[in-house]
């Protein structure tokens, strides 16, 4: 409460409820980015973002070159997947995701020579794009490349960039906020490229503007990073459609719904139908901004991701610029390995990151961040019965009643978990970070989400079935 | 032997870690440092203030009662955990410990004495038993234990439950008045004499000025004798800053206003009670009172003198913000909270009972399902409107 009100004091922009967990970004929020060259053989998954899985347009044992495309799909939302080094596609096999899915993948091993061009790094960092005019680009033209380039919502939802920046009549945009929050504690990807790159974030950032017709573009930042605040403010100089916000170091500040009320005071309606467009705003996050820059005018597809493998469990913390489909395994031992008493290896921040089995796991194109965590860093709880003290309630950004979902899906009611919105809670698990009594809410939700689907989706099996 | 072999394995085994993978868990990762068990000890802390005042105003009493208290609650937890099987954490997790100076609290110090002690450890026993095991335990529970324990004892005693003694200040006077009466020196009066003075609380002298105010108006022909008993009665009201600090006849940890409410904003800022319920509790007990008082000043005292009488104000901070029996929602506890002022006042100004906040929470308890079901939150931004 005290936090909140500081926060507003400031004139920072804040929403209302959410958490304040410890930042801990100090690992590696001052480590320059550094590219790993994998040595090892890479997994691309065929499911890279939310929509239509890909389907291989390469055959097995077949040489490609970096950058090539190698998977793709007819599915309006969709974005293909292509060769993040050079190399020889392997026999199509079964990879499990840091998600917990398991999908389809191609291993991909990289080529003795020349994997990767030399200046991998320079090029993905370069900071010389004056003379590159937006405005000379065509909206069409925009969403086309940017989905031939594989660009998907580099947040952690893997939305395909393009299906956002189509204009709809029906739906006109005005405002695109540019994600450079980072609410989740430990991960710095965002972060190093905001301060490393800023140039093709403003440019990505413009070119999205006039893809969906919108009349300005607001880069929002939390206050805990002042360096790349500077950066930015630094970058968008001369361009009057384009502000630079400061934000309060709050969770989930980068929820899309948190963000919004946040900068521009407008409600989004509720999940699953609501979304930012219905109250005239695209969100993008930098790094997503950063790849559309580099599809549109560089011609450059989706290859490359920042990566921050971070917390207190790994010998060389560091943030890598990392080619999709890199294990794991290869990754971190290239980081000096885990320490002794490492617990959990999250694909993400504690927040909202699923914890990974083992590393046999490959990045893709949504995991912005590895935290290894300790013992000592990671929460312990021991479930006890709800006092209903309502913490979770009148902590959730959402506003809902989260105890009495969680319950609902103890008792397996789901319908009346429904009645509770339970298909609103965006998971970003604040209920569960203040609940005393150590109830995992945001799991039981979750659980719950997954069920509902399921029964949606046998019931169609057998609908299909009967008639 | 066996024993060796049962224990988990250890968490410190490095190498175990990589070769068996990590571990696997649902986010988030982190939470902070609230357990219910810190709650429960916040709470017991912000009462110590209460009990130490209890202890100034009524000596070894305050302390007696709370022990009884605290051990029925406990004694009757242990039992039900037994009963159902269950381990004994729940006894660690200081919810009945709470439950028990809640009720202690709210108890006259004259049930300590000698042939009454069993009175509250029943108490406690029957909070315990039938105001939360029955119902499922801690978080389950319809009504507030320590008010389900409290009715329990108006009910099988109500003569005990009515007899109010004089705090340690008070009682040198209260002696004196006695020797007097019987024609005695101080020190010539037997312990039996001592132990049965008694003393009217604050609230029951409004009660009785409001009835000889009424009665005066309602029978002109004995308007004066009724009058002399009205004055009688207002010279001897204390003051407000008595009734502040509690050098007042009442329950032990409830006397003094100013410590109950010094001790729940604390609460209060500790983020572990809500600031609602309190708050609407005492607007609407400020505006009821002085309206009242506005009405008829000769009658109805005002605003203030409820306030700092009675169990209001600890009543306020510490049984209206009991989570288990309060709405979920944050308008639903602004009702609450309104709803026990309201209640409060109205047994106070028109009820048999000189004091009504007991009453009230256990009527708001039972209504607060309604409450919370006609406050559920609409999700943030509404629903899709097509």
């Amino acid at each position: 409460m005290i936090q909140v009100l500081r926060d507003r004091l400031k004139g920072l922009k804040v929403f209302s409820r959410g958490i304040h967990p410890p930042h801990r970004k100090k690992y590696s929020e001052s480590l320059p980015i550094r590219a790993y060259i994998p040595k090892g053989e890479l997994m691309i998954p065929m499911v890279q973002h939310i929509g239509a899985p890909c389907e291989p347009v390469v055959k097995a044992r077949e040489e490609v070159v970096f950058g090539q495309k190698i998977a793709d799909v007819g599915a309006p939302v969709s974005a293909p997947i292509h060769a993040t080094v050079s190399g020889k596609i392997g026999v199509g096999t079964v990879c499990l995701l840091p998600s917990g899915r398991r999908v389809p993948a191609l291993p991909l091993k990289p080529a003795e020579s020349e994997a990767l061009p030399a200046n991998v790094l320079e090029d993905f960092l370069d900071r010389d794009w004056d003379g590159v005019d937006p405005a000379g680009y065509d909206p069409e033209a925009i969403v086309q490349t940017v989905r031939e380039a594989g660009v998907v919502g580099q947040g952690g939802a893997t939305f395909p960039t393009h299906f956002k920046l189509r204009r709809n009549p029906k739906t006109p945009i005005d405002t695109v906020i540019l994600n450079g929050c980072e609410c989740e504690p430990y991960l710095t990807a965002d972060h190093r490229l905001m301060v490393e790159a800023p140039e093709p974030i403003v440019i990505g950032l413009q070119l999205a503007v006039r893809a969906c017709g919108a009349e300005r573009g607001i880069i929002a930042i939390e206050e805990n990073k002042p360096d790349a605040i500077e950066a930015m403010r630094k970058a968008i100089a001369g361009r009057p459609e384009l502000d630079v916000v400061v934000c309060a170091t709050q969770y989930p500040m980068g929820g899309e719904r948190q963000l919004i009320a946040a900068v521009l005071g407008r409600e989004v309606p509720s999940a699953p139908l609501g979304l930012p467009l219905h109250v005239r705003v695209v969100v993008v996050n930098v790094a997503t901004a950063h790849s559309i820059a580099r599809g549109v005018v560089k011609g450059k597809p989706f290859t490359h991701r920042v990566v921050s493998v971070t917390g207190g469990g790994v010998v060389e913390p560091g943030n890598w610029l990392v080619p999709v489909g890199t294990m794991f395994s290869e990754l971190i031992a290239a980081c000096g390995g885990v320490k002794p008493d490492v617990v959990k290896v999250l694909a993400g921040g504690p927040m909202m990151g699923p914890t990974v089995p083992h590393l046999d796991v490959p990045v893709t194109k949504g995991v912005g961040g590895i935290t290894i965590m300790t013992e000592a860093e990671t929460a312990h709880w021991q479930e006890s019965p709800c006092m209903r003290c309502g913490r979770c309630v009148s902590n959730c950004p959402l506003y809902l009643s989260t105890t009495k979902i969680a319950h609902a899906v103890m008792h397996r009611d789901y319908e009346l978990a429904e009645k509770y919105h339970m298909s609103a809670c965006c998971e970003c698990g604040c209920c569960s970070y203040v609940c005393p009594a150590g109830i995992p809410l945001a799991q039981y939700i979750r659980a719950g989400k997954n069920q509902v689907r399921m029964i949606a989706a046998q019931k169609k099996a057998q609908d299909k079935k009967a008639g | 032997m066996s024993e060796a072999q049962s224990v988990p394995p250890s968490k410190a085994e490095p190498a175990a870690v990589q070769e068996r993978g990590f571990l696997v868990s649902s986010a988030p990762h982190l939470a902070d440092r609230a357990t219910t068990s810190r709650i429960m000890f916040e709470v017991v802390l912000a009462m110590v203030p209460l009990l130490a005042a209890g202890i100034y105003f009524f000596r070894f009493a305050a302390v007696a009662l709370t022990v009884l208290c605290v051990a029925g609650c406990l004694a009757a937890e242990a039992v039900a955990n037994r009963m159902r099987g269950w381990s004994q954490a729940s006894l660690r997790d200081g919810s009945a410990v709470v439950t028990g100076m809640i009720l202690a609290f709210s108890l006259p110090a004259s049930m300590a004495s000698g042939s009454r002690f069993y009175m509250a450890f029943m108490g406690g026993v029957v909070a315990i038993a039938l105001g939360k095991a029955v119902f499922g335990g801690l978080g389950n529970n319809l009504f507030n234990p320590a008010m389900v324990g409290r009715a329990f004892l108006m009910i099988c005693f109500p003569a005990a439950m009515a007899a109010w003694i004089p705090t340690a200040p008070m009682m040198p006077e209260a002696k004196a008045t006695l020797a007097a009466e019987k024609g005695v020196s101080v020190d010539a009066l037997g312990r039996e004499d001592v132990d049965a003075i008694t003393t009217a609380t604050p609230l029951y002298q409004a009660a009785k000025l409001s009835e000889y105010v009424a009665k005066a108006e309602s029978e002109p022909e004995k308007q004066d004798v009724f009058r002399a008993q009205a004055q009688k009665i207002r010279d001897a009201m204390p003051g407000l800053w008595r009734l502040a600090i509690g050098n007042v006849g009442g329950c032990v940890g409830e006397t003094s206003a100013l410590i109950a409410l010094i001790c729940g904003l604390w609460l209060v800022v500790r983020g572990v009670a809500d600031w609602r319920s309190p708050a609407a509790l005492l607007a609407v007990v400020v505006v009821f009172a002085g309206l009242a008082h506005w009405i008829n000043p000769g009658r109805f005292p005002g605003p203030l003198y409820h306030l700092t009488s009675g169990a209001l104000m600890f009543g306020a901070f510490f049984i209206a913000t009991d989570y288990v029996g309060a709405p979920l929602t944050a308008s639903g506890r602004l009702i609450f909270g309104a709803g026990v002022g309201l209640l409060v006042m109205l047994i106070r100004t028109f009820g048999a009972y000189p004091e009504g906040v007991m009453f009230a929470i256990l009527i708001m308890n039972a209504l607060t399902p309604l409450i919370e079901r006609a406050t559920h939150p609409k999700p943030f931004g509404g629903q899709l409107q097509t």
